[in-house]
């Protein structure tokens, strides 16, 4: 038997242990905004149901912090995490939304069936405030100190496990 | 309904598969003559029936736009066309493995309907091995990758498909590759079922060849496809970027062209035994990395669809699995095959060993590129491999196997001598060196489109070579096949020299009413305007353009804003001469009233995507070819039968 007939299989090993190594590295995917630690953009969005007034970004100026919830009617995740902003509500956070493409009509239907823990929903038709503050997609949760900065960044849907990380977020942002 | 029908079948089909496995290994160990045995191929066949109504259920529920299957509600939508909704079905990661073992079920139906030329020891071995590769990718859909999932309360509406992705090319895309790729498995099963047996013969490579060449006619076809649609819907103006996907597709590719020349001295020449062997295997274990680099997100790449560490998880343990126990398998067998034919170094097996250790070679290089990024991650080192390295390592051993082909198909098998041909290498080396004197003279290019220009000339006129002398009616399909792909070859080089050496870039910024000129073409901007699609607005720009002061012709490329998800694409305008094209891209407004455009003027660079075909082409004709041999030699063979039947019943 010739020692060279096991290479191939040599090989191979080393490639699967290696490949096995990198697997199980954690690795951060997601794509963080460059706008976290900066200002918002201006913008001003008209309001995406009869029950709440648009958004402005002069609103985030009040001194104090809010939670920017990126979503849209349409998004699946955002049913999911319907819930967990609900409860962020109730435990004291001021949320804005912005609905990102969406139909006043669709708008309404999605609140009245998932609940509406909003205090104002602009209603954003170009994704321009989306693409503005950095979010690549639906649902995205921003946090805004009293001067309008961004200060965190939340990607994906809201999980119960990330509720106190976000009042903790708001918490720091008072100070 | 309809789902849970899919769901059904499919874990019927698995139930199969262990059959068909236990079938196989216990021919092996019991003989043919077992009643197990003989449920092996019937197993294999109602499995391709089973599998095949699954993904029909798929296509189903996809069509109807089913919301509370999840896996339609995450990515399809009830505004898309028919066409995408359809394609959609596989354009995700579940519908498309479900794909794969539809196609794999029905090659493994196919092999044990119709294959009867093998020793049955070594077909049952064949047929075990495909069960049992089969029975893992039933067993990563069932367990991890359910594609008929239902949602617990139906969606209102699905979240779209990548607006990128609702492309008819892209749409039948991966579906030739996974053709490709099963193809290759199959011939996999019947390396493994050979080593098993020990039984590698020339009838083994008759046997095998028909499922290569399908899956290197497939295998072309994807990736001349996939390169096409990346020139024109990524708008980036080039065809190949050496993207870890688009390397994985390659890989298949070059240890398929490998495994075809030798599986081919196998059948004529009763050579290359065990790199035949080797090959099949290899050619499947590219495959299988392939798939495995996509799908779990080891590497960073602009196709990262699917990606799931989990998945990549399951991916590796078959890969493991298969490609492990293949290469124990051939470690401990291989020694006990015999080497078969001698040949001389200057014969026409001889060329094709310099051109399957080229091919090799240049494998080789493709995946040491894309694996490296891999293996400095561990040493926490982030480096990017791209052209740099590809271009300049990969034409070392790239332009020798050419000159080679050039020859090769002029020698004769066994033994031959150069002197035989003096008058057709005399004239191939004239070619090359006059090319290269002229180019270098009147253009004064870079080495590598210097040389792939020259060099596509000679071969381009050396792979018709081999039908000098001949009577061409006469010639068999198969062979045309071969001078047609070896002529793609040459035409698809021509092609990229030629976009690299001629290639002409403009950035211009417009008013309404400004004109730019690029290469031969002057290029006015006539207006801006919004338009709208069903799921997508965009801007779009009138421009009038005119090749060399000739009759103007008007294009419109547009930037579009999907929404669902949201994403801006550009759709990019081709204007195709027989001897190039004009490519031109819609940029954004550049805040002073003007529009920025993205102009190229690219030579000759649709004989990249002509050469392609040609290729395939070839296959598809070396196929028939191939086919019809065998067709004809099963029919005399029962003619014969049946004469001497007859014979003994006169007697």
């Amino acid at each position: 038997m010739s020692w060279r007939l096991w290479l191939p299989l040599m090989v191979f090993f080393g490639f699967l242990g290696l490949a096995a190594y990198q697997l199980t590295q954690p690795r951060d995917e997601a794509i963080k905004s460059a706008m976290v630690g900066k200002e918002l953009p201006y913008f001003t969005l008209p309001p995406a149901s009869l029950e709440r007034p648009g958004v402005d970004s002069r609103y985030f100026y009040d001194g104090k912090p809010k939670l920017l919830n990126i979503w849209a009617s349409w998004c699946l995740p955002c049913i999911a995490e319907a819930p967990q902003l609900e409860q962020l509500k109730e435990q004291g956070a001021e949320i804005v939304g912005v609905a990102i493409r969406d139909k006043p009509t669709d708008v309404m239907r999605f609140l009245s069936q998932h609940g509406n823990p909003y205090t104002r929903i602009g209603r954003d038709d170009l994704s321009e405030v989306q693409l503005g503050i950095g979010s690549s997609g639906v649902p995205e949760t921003f946090v805004i100190d009293g001067e309008g900065i961004i200060t965190y960044q939340h990607i994906g849907d809201i999980r119960p496990e990330h509720v106190p990380v976000l009042l903790e977020e708001l918490r720091k942002a008072g100070r | 309904m309809i789902a849970e029908i899919g769901l059904a079948a499919l874990w019927l089909a698995a139930a199969l598969a262990v059959l068909q496995l236990l079938g196989g290994v216990l021919a092996l160990r019991g003989g043919t003559t077992s009643d197990i045995a003989a449920l092996t191929r019937p197993a294999a066949i109602l499995q391709g029936g089973l599998v095949a109504v699954s993904f029909g259920a798929l296509l189903y529920v996809f069509a109807i736009t089913d919301l509370s299957v999840k896996l339609v509600a995450m990515n399809s939508h009830t505004l898309k066309p028919l066409i995408f909704k359809l394609s959609g079905a596989w354009g995700n990661h579940e519908g498309s493995m479900l794909l794969w073992v539809t196609v794999m079920a029905l090659a493994g139906a196919l092999i044990a309907g119709i294959e009867r030329r093998l020793p049955e020891r070594t077909m049952q071995a064949t047929l075990a091995a495909q069960g049992f590769v089969a029975l893992g990718f039933y067993a990563f859909l069932l367990l991890s990758s359910n594609p008929f999932e239902r949602l617990a309360q139906p969606a209102v509406e699905g979240l779209g498909l990548n607006p990128l992705l609702q492309d008819i090319g892209l749409a039948l895309h991966p579906p030739t590759l996974y053709f490709g790729y099963v193809g290759l498995s199959v011939a996999f099963s019947f390396a493994v079922g050979a080593l098993v047996t020990k039984q590698v013969t020339p009838a083994f490579a008759r046997a095998m060849r028909p499922w290569i060449l399908g899956a290197w006619v497939f295998l072309t076809l994807g990736i001349t496809a996939g390169s096409y649609w990346a020139y024109y819907e990524l708008g980036w103006g080039g065809y190949w970027f050496w993207d870890p996907v688009e390397n994985a597709s390659l890989m298949p590719w070059l240890a398929a062209t490998a495994l075809l020349h030798s599986a081919s001295v196998l059948a004529s020449r009763d050579a290359l035994r065990v790199w035949t062997i080797m090959l099949g295997v290899v050619a499947f274990s590219m495959s299988m990395l392939g798939t495995f680099l996509v799908r779990s997100g080891i590497l960073t790449s602009v196709h990262a669809f699917a990606v799931d560490p989990e998945r990549g998880s399951f991916i590796l343990f078959l890969l493991a699995l298969y490609i492990g126990g293949a290469l124990l398998l051939f470690a401990l067998r291989a020694g006990a095959i015999s080497e078969g034919e001698r040949f001389s170094v200057a014969s026409r097996e001889g060329a094709l060993v310099v051109n399957n250790v080229m091919l090799s070679a240049i494998l080789a290089v493709v995946l040491l590129g894309t694996l490296y990024p891999l293996l400095t991650e561990a040493f926490d080192v982030r480096v990017s491999v791209g052209p740099p390295y590809f271009n300049p390592v990969g034409a070392v051993f790239t332009f020798p196997m050419l000159a080679v082909m050039a020859v090769g198909p002029l020698l004769r098998w066994r033994r031959d001598g150069f002197g035989r041909q003096t008058k057709e290498l005399a004239l191939i080396g004239a070619l090359l060196l006059s090319g290269l004197i002229l180019f270098a003279l009147l253009f004064g290019m870079a080495i590598l489109p210097l040389l792939g220009l020259s060099m596509a000339i000679a071969l381009a006129v050396a792979s018709f070579l081999p039908l000098k002398g001949r009577k061409l009616r006469r010639v068999p399909i198969e062979t045309w096949g071969m001078v047609i792909a070896h002529f793609g070859i040459a035409v698809a080089l021509f092609g990229m020299a030629s976009e690299s050496a001629f290639s002409t870039e403009k950035l211009a910024a417009l008013e309404e009413g400004g004109t730019t000129q690029v290469g031969p073409w002057s290029v006015q901007l006539q207006a801006v305007e919004p338009v709208a699609g069903p799921n997508w607005t965009a801007l779009s720009g009138r421009m009038t353009v005119a090749y060399d002061g000739g009759e103007p012709s008007e294009i419109t490329p547009q930037s579009r804003n999907f929404w669902a998800p949201p994403q801006q694409t550009t759709e990019s305008v081709l204007v195709t001469r027989w001897n190039g094209q004009l490519y031109a891209v819609m940029g954004g407004d550049s805040n002073d009233g003007r529009w920025q455009l993205r102009l190229w003027w690219k030579p000759f660079v649709t004989f990249i995507w002509y050469g392609g075909l040609l290729i395939a082409l070839g296959g598809v004709l070396a196929l028939v070819g191939r086919v019809r041999k065998d067709l004809k030699r099963r029919f005399v063979k029962r003619r014969g039968a049946e004469r001497r039947t007859e014979m003994e019943e006169l007697a």
